[in-house]
């Protein structure tokens, strides 16, 4: 039985159809599940996808921690299933208090769509669990909002937990040692900004995009 | 009298034209009636003065399906598939607040595709700014990037490409264009008519407020005078809310795919007044509309606000009765404000009449025939004059393309002469001056939503995959261009746009795609002066030559007027866009890893036109980036290209392109700047890709321990074939390419382009680190690149 993977849509959400296709490229099934529903009972796990949830005029986020599928979100992590905010979803997931720290304004105050290099620093989630550790992967990234900060003590409870998956190997917004991605303590929710979605496919310039949806619907 | 005399002279209403009103409504028009004519007969909305130039224009076609006029034009791409493009200006709006002006003009252009029931699946940009050595230019530049980028980015459909032009007569008046491009299953076409008596019209959208009133009316009329404070016409500029656009988007294409509209229009210029009058015109019908329905922005606001206020996104659908519930179901879904706000009604003595009523239960406040409105605007033949060329004198070592008249035989050459000079060409620093990497622009761009982008921005035509969400994907693919070339078209309006044509067919075919359609935005001064007329008429002129040359239809265009600073009008700025179809996706050429070998060997070619080692009068320097930006010689003749063999290339190039057994690494056109630009382009793209490579595989090395260092190794460079000349090397003759080749595969490559009779000439052999020019002049490749790479950065970081 393949795994089903539900997709959160916000009114703005606009990366839902490319995770959709990732997703099946891998041979996943998927379901958009509407911010407004609060049923999940049908899903193996939930990836919260990129774009503007609710326009993101205020902050990243900070309107979308208010739908009513946050609180569904977060008691579905309650069973260890696996939760992926990618992009605005990383940002959706810190501002609803699920992941630790922020995700600021990038350092250079321009939106960036580049590729970067990234160190998988943990394959110890069910994001990244097929890739290698400490091997580099080419992803984009896309995102005004992306320069990841936190606290010394968040900073150093991340660092002792293993929670840094992913890492910037040249930082391009001035994240917090370059981080990329990060997991919560029971490993379950996770949170990257670049996206691996638009990394599956030679014409897409990576493939290397596909080992963590692969990760995903194992 | 005179009071309505001052009224509609300030509305920009001629007395002919107020006498035109008369005439239509057999009564003197009341204001709201007033307001609702200047708009609709302002230039922007009617094209008055464009209109009778514009029907010269091929628009036929066995692929087209919706050819101008229309919300878009619309295009037959197989797979009961369809294309809808368009291409817009938003020029008057960026000049005075560009981060706005900008924003704005994506999101107009997003609701002419979308209103045809198609996802705008990719974005163009266009942009023409003045040098950026003044910080005005900068911020323009800064803002115009800004505004498309927060739009574009939010609203979720990629900016795939575009191009950059600096130049001092865009210094008051950048212009901003902007094309879009979107994808339907051809069944769901939907048209802007609202058809069927007692349907209903549903306003979906955003409030409508005080912003932009009287906007396409007053600001796409006005030329710029940097003594008066912009700030004045500040009110004028709407915001965008690219997430109420967001939300637009996917209700309406909801309600489409459920068949639930019988038509729909988008509001733009002239507001609902546009919006409603088009709708019933099209479909020969009259429409009530009631005022006290609209859902507005702002109290107190009166009902000439109401009918022209120009706020964003805004859609009007015409629905059945039956249907209206389950639309405003869906609108409710996507938290989009919908009011029924109108009634389609039968015409009186076969005239559909357009009545506002503020409240059905009062006399109606308006009442005129929708077509008088939409569709009678007083055409105009406006004087033309040829401007008088200025005597030029140029060097007698260089060619102009007047020493001999055997090509363009244009007599406005003999007023040039030539002069013997020493000059003292630096080939090197005049290349270095043409470099600009765009990179600072469209990196701000999400380029790659919905992972269509096969060729992203920077390198020619953007191609993408031809796929859309909630549409099946193919393996065929599109290529899109916008190219513009003032200086050419300074020079010569006819044959400069002509050979603009040339250049982004040029760049549609050798992406392996063949032309399906051109779209044009026309950028140009005042109407009012006669040499602008003269250069409208000859440009409209020459894109039909080319059009028809090449027989590719024109589905669609824009024209935008009054572009002018201090009363000086810019070049003329026609702007031709076009999209190609290409078979299959696994068949495009990308440089793969392996080529980035340091042991690979590659000969260069240059393809089509005259033997590059001849003194050929088609290589004429006229209206190049070489002659007129970096040393001052403006006019002459432009470069002539042979109308059959270009017409045989760019029959043939696509499919050449297309197989992959003939070494063809990469493949670029010689447009702006020349052949030494073209090909510098190519090493820069070839060694940056290797560049990349190695950086990702010496990253690897480091963390195994080894100290790789990130630097670029065997950087790829050429050694020129002996004896190019500066007209040679500069010249920008079109409908031409460069052809890197590997050395493997020479002979298969010459031998399908001789079976297809394409000429082409060796250019050059792959060589280490320098380009070497006629055994004398060494360009160092990697310096060139760090040059490159600052080009534009330095300015604007």
């Amino acid at each position: 039985m393949p795994k089903t993977v539900g997709i959160v849509v916000f009114p703005g959400t606009n990366c839902e159809f490319d995770v959709a296709e990732a997703v099946e490229k891998v041979g996943g099934k998927y379901k958009f599940i509407f911010h407004s529903q609060t049923d999940l009972t049908d899903v193996d796990s939930i990836v919260i996808a990129g774009g503007f949830a609710h326009g993101d005029y205020l902050r990243p986020g900070a309107i979308a921690r208010f739908s009513p599928i946050i609180e569904a979100v977060e008691q579905f992590a309650q069973s260890q299933k696996a939760v992926v905010g990618i992009c605005n979803g990383f940002q959706v997931l810190t501002e609803a208090g699920l992941l630790p720290g922020a995700l600021q304004k990038n350092a250079g105050l321009t939106f960036l769509c580049q590729p970067t290099v990234l160190n998988v620093t943990s394959t110890n989630t069910p994001f990244t669990s097929k890739l290698k550790l400490n091997s580099k992967v080419k992803l984009y990234i896309n995102h005004f909002s992306g320069n990841y900060t936190c606290d010394d003590q968040t900073l150093n409870e991340l660092k002792k937990n293993d929670q840094i998956i992913l890492t910037y190997e040249n930082n391009p917004n001035g994240s917090t040692e370059n981080i990329a991605g990060i997991c919560n303590e029971n490993r379950n929710i996770i949170g990257l900004m670049p996206h691996p979605e638009r990394a599956i496919s030679d014409f897409l310039d990576s493939r290397d995009g596909l080992d963590f949806f692969n990760s995903l619907i194992q | 009298m005179t009071n309505k005399a001052e009224i509609y002279k300030s509305l920009g209403l001629t007395d002919d034209e107020y006498k035109l009103i008369i005439g239509h409504l057999n009564r003197e028009p009341n204001d709201l009636e007033l307001a609702m004519f200047s708009v609709m007969w302002s230039e922007h909305c009617s094209y008055k003065s464009s209109r009778i130039h514009l029907k010269r224009l091929p628009t036929q076609g066995e692929n087209v399906l919706v050819g101008p006029g229309e919300n878009a034009g619309v295009i037959d791409v197989g797979d009961n598939l369809a294309i809808a493009l368009r291409i817009e200006s938003h020029n008057h709006p960026s000049a005075i607040e560009p981060t706005q002006g900008a924003a704005t003009g994506a999101g107009g252009i997003l609701r002419d595709i979308f209103t045809m029931g198609a996802r705008p699946i990719a974005l163009m940009d266009p942009l023409y700014v003045g040098p950026l050595n003044q910080p005005r230019h900068r911020w323009h530049l800064e803002g115009i990037v800004r505004g498309i980028s927060n739009y574009g980015n939010s609203v979720g459909v990629p900016t795939v490409g575009g191009e950059i032009h600096f130049d001092g007569c865009y210094s008051g008046n950048p212009l901003v264009n902007v094309a879009c491009v979107g994808v339907l299953e051809k069944d769901k076409l939907v048209l802007g008519q609202a058809s069927g008596i007692g349907n209903r019209a549903i306003l979906l959208g955003s409030t409508t407020g005080r912003d932009g009133i009287g906007g396409v009316s007053v600001l796409a009329s006005a030329s710029f005078d940097t003594d008066s404070s912009d700030t004045e016409k500040l009110p004028s500029v709407q915001v965008g809310d690219p997430y109420e656009e967001k939300r637009l988007i996917e209700a309406c294409l909801e309600l489409i795919q459920k068949n639930l509209a019988v038509g729909i229009q988008d509001l733009g210029g002239a507001g609902l007044t546009c919006a409603t009058s088009e709708t019933a015109a099209r479909a020969n019908l009259g429409m009530d509309v009631d005022i006290s329905k609209v859902h507005l922005r702002e109290t107190d606001m009166t009902p000439i606000e109401i009918m022209t206020s120009e706020s964003q996104e805004r859609m009007l659908a015409i629905v059945t009765e039956d249907n209206m519930d389950e639309v405003l179901k869906i609108a409710g879904k996507w938290e989009i404000t919908a009011s029924v706000i109108g009634v389609v009604t039968a015409p009186i003595d076969s005239v559909g009449y357009l009545r506002i009523f503020d409240g059905y239960n009062n006399e109606p406040i308006a009442v005129t025939p929708a077509k008088s409105l939409a569709d009678e605007a007083p055409l105009y033949d406006r004087p033309k004059s040829e401007p008088k060329v200025q005597e030029v004198v140029f060097p007698s070592e260089l060619n102009f393309g007047i020493l001999n008249d055997q090509y363009g035989g244009n007599d406005r050459a003999e007023k040039s002469t030539g002069k013997n000079s020493n000059l003292n060409i630096d080939i090197k620093s005049d290349l270095f001056n043409m470099l600009l990497k765009p990179e600072w622009i469209f990196k701000q761009y999400d380029h790659q939503l919905f992972l269509n982008t096969i060729v992203s921005p920077g390198n020619g035509a953007a191609v993408l995959r031809l796929a859309a969400p909630g549409i099946k994907k193919t393996d065929k693919a599109i290529s899109l261009t916008t190219d513009g070339n003032p200086k050419w078209c300074a020079v010569d309006p006819y044959w400069g746009t002509y050979l603009t044509a040339v250049e982004a067919l040029t760049n549609i075919t050798i992406t392996g795609s063949v032309p399906q359609a051109i779209i044009n935005c026309l950028n140009f001064g005042s109407p009012e002066n006669p040499e602008v007329m003269w250069q409208f008429s000859q440009s409209i002129d020459g894109l039909k030559a080319a059009c028809e040359d090449f027989n590719v239809p024109v589905v669609g265009g824009n024209v935008s007027f009054y572009n002018s600073t201090d009363n000086i009008d810019i070049d003329p700025t026609p702007v031709i866009g076009a999209i190609g179809l290409h078979p299959n996706i696994s068949k495009i050429v990308k440089i793969s890893d392996e080529l980035l070998d340091d042991n690979k060997e590659f000969e260069f070619y240059v393809v089509n036109g005259p033997d590059i080692l001849l003194q050929d009068k088609a290589f004429s320097l006229s209206g190049s980036i070489w002659a007129t930006q970096l040393h001052g010689y403006n006019g002459g003749v432009l470069p002539t290209i042979d109308t059959n063999e270009t017409k045989n290339f760019l029959k043939n190039i696509a499919e050449i392109v297309r197989n992959p057994d003939l070494g063809i690494v990469q493949i670029e056109d010689i447009s702006q700047g020349g052949l030494l630009l073209a090909l510098a382009e190519m090493l820069i793209r070839f060694n940056e890709l290797k560049s990349s490579k190695q950086q990702l595989l010496s990253d690897l090395q480091r963390i195994d321990g080894s100290t790789a260092e990130l630097k670029l190794d065997g950087i790829l460079g050429v050694r020129l074939v002996e004896t190019l000349s500066i007209n040679s090397l500069f010249s920008e003759l079109p409908g031409r390419a460069i052809v890197q080749v590997t050395k493997d595969n020479l002979q298969s490559f010459e031998d399908a382009l001789k079976l297809n009779s394409v000429r082409y000439y060796p250019l050059g052999s792959s060589e280490s680190d320098k380009i070497i020019i006629n055994n004398e002049i060494n360009v160092d490749v990697k310096e060139m690149i760090e040059h490159y790479r600052n080009s534009l950065s330095d300015y604007m970081s």
